[in-house]
């Protein structure tokens, strides 16, 4: 049996300098917490007083659940800062060119 | 030990060379979605003809294959982790209900686009048109590409070849997922529940 899969499991420390992964309990509550985030979501989008600051209640929730699903289901929370860094810097670059292009297309001015 | 076990304790990294792998694509894939998250957004609100996304687009519905995303992303989770335990009845099911899930938002959408059709939106029709089509037609061939990965996954669970021994390779897939099912979070929300903004 392979020593670092064994070791992705549970209760085991990673073979390359990862932690234990979560239970599976663990799993079932993220997956509550994102269909519950999704149900807010929507009622945020139908509700006509919220539309002023619809979009940084919803930019907040949608990376929320970005975060968790990336956190817990991909396990990122649990790997070294190797595979951290190789996410987390081409999500940098791709934020800043979609900010950037929006900018110079006067997508934030009108 | 299997030859590949004693490998990935010797990595340079000390990550397993399919899991480096692995991340480094997705970061490339952050960049593809990026460029065309940028491109749908730089366009929107500016079609000159309609029909216009506020007219089209179905909250309800894209809300329920939201759902069914999310979910198929736990089914996924718990697939691998029956894997490792060896659970052989746990990986068919949970290996099988994520691919399921796959296949009913992969029906989700084509009803979508051709309702879409339907109400006269083509591909080149308008901006709105082009954009979403390609943005969402992208995303829709990584989820048939992800069911078609989870259904040979489970082929070789049918034959019996896929023990914990292996699990690298079904939470290699899992990543893959994952991955399908975060740029989806980001979509709903820049596509649909921005849709008025």
């Amino acid at each position: 049996m392979s020593e670092s899969t064994t070791a992705q499991g549970h209760g085991d420390a990673g073979a390359h300098g990862s932690e234990p992964h979560a239970s599976n309990k663990t799993y079932v509550l993220i997956a509550v917490v994102l269909g519950v985030i999704t149900a807010v979501e929507v009622m945020v989008f139908y509700i006509e007083a919220l539309h002023p600051v619809l979009v940084p209640i919803l930019v907040s929730l949608s990376a929320t659940k970005f975060a968790l699903v990336v956190s817990f289901f991909m396990h990122l929370k649990y790997d070294g800062k190797i595979l951290r860094g190789l996410f987390i810097g081409p999500l940098a670059v791709a934020a800043a060119i979609i900010l950037g292009m929006m900018a110079l297309f006067g997508v934030f001015t009108g | 030990m299997s030859h590949d076990a004693t490998m990935e304790h010797h990595t340079a990294t000390g990550v397993p060379h399919r899991k480096l792998l692995m991340w480094t694509f997705i970061g490339s894939e952050c960049m593809l979605f990026g460029s065309l998250i940028t491109a749908y957004l730089v366009y929107r609100g500016r079609s000159v003809t309609g029909p216009y996304p506020e007219e089209l687009l179905n909250i309800p519905f894209i809300t329920v294959t939201t759902f069914v995303l999310l979910m198929s992303s736990l089914c996924m989770v718990l697939a691998l982790s029956a894997v490792q335990r060896d659970s052989r009845g746990g990986s068919r099911l949970w290996l099988l209900m994520t691919a399921l899930l796959g296949l009913v938002f992969l029906g989700g959408q084509f009803y979508e686009f051709s309702h879409f059709v339907h109400e006269g939106l083509g591909l080149s029709q308008n901006l709105f048109s082009a954009t979403f089509f390609l943005l969402t037609g992208t995303h829709g061939a990584h989820v048939a590409i992800g069911v078609t990965w989870l259904l040979s996954l489970l082929g070789l669970e049918l034959r019996g070849k896929l023990g914990s021994e292996h699990a690298e390779i079904v939470e290699v897939a899992g990543l893959y997922w994952h991955f399908v099912d975060v740029v989806w979070i980001v979509l709903f929300t820049v596509i649909y529940l921005l849709v008025g903004v």
